[in-house]
């Protein structure tokens, strides 16, 4: 049996949380996927809080959400955990994981230029 | 389109004929893809206000024959509208989106 080498990706993953949560919830919420992915091995390229956003279409009848974003680098399998992670949390809505190819990292950071400058 | 008097002279049972030469621009202007054109390599599905501009007031996904995005951008650009909308960045279905 060959043995699984673990390649390390990057990773980009936005994630919609309750509105009814208050501030420290949210804090909590956020740390801890944070701390999770640091304690797989992973590491954390960027965080953005998009905060409080109008939804396209309402989601468990609620009209707005929290948006977060983690841009980071992991192993393959703590995304499955993560995702596991988030479908048992009843104060995530929605989120989506996609992974980064040379042309997203590169727009990304653009992305990220973009965002220091402005703030 | 010719003159009133030729159209006159010429004329045939059932032909429609107009008093002023019908000003039809038939030069049409040559579609293009944006994404060749600007160098964009990566559609990015968190950037609903660029993502609008590839859908209908329904919010459905235009052709490419309509919008003249080549076929390997429009592939991304229906891969990032698609994710936009699973995180209600963008509407599944609409009225009056512009």
């Amino acid at each position: 049996m060959q043995t699984k080498i673990k390649i390390m990706n990057h990773y980009e993953t936005v994630f919609i949380l309750n509105p009814v949560l208050s501030e420290t919830q949210i804090e909590e919420a956020v740390q801890k996927y944070e701390k999770f992915l640091i304690s797989e091995g992973g590491s954390i390229t960027s965080k953005e809080n998009w905060g409080l956003k109008k939804l396209a279409y309402p989601i468990q009848n609620k009209k707005s959400a929290f948006y977060h974003l983690f841009e980071y680098t992991a192993i393959g399998d703590t995304i499955d955990e993560l995702e596991v992670s988030f479908r048992r949390d009843e104060r995530i809505m929605r989120y989506l994981t996609v992974k980064l190819d040379k042309h997203s990292l590169a727009w990304a950071e653009k992305r990220r230029k973009k965002n220091t400058v402005k703030a | 389109m010719s003159k009133i008097e030729e159209q006159n002279s010429g004329k045939k049972e059932g032909e429609i004929r107009y008093l002023t030469p019908l000003n039809i621009d038939t030069t049409n202007k040559k579609k293009y893809c944006r994404f060749k054109r600007t160098g964009i390599k990566y559609v990015d599905y968190k950037d609903s206000s660029f993502l609008i501009k590839f859908v209908n007031e329904q919010g459905k996904i235009l052709p490419r024959r309509l919008t003249g995005t080549s076929l390997k951008y429009q592939r991304k650009v229906s891969i990032a509208v698609k994710r936009a909308r699973h995180l209600a960045l963008m509407p599944y279905v609409a009225d009056m989106l512009k």
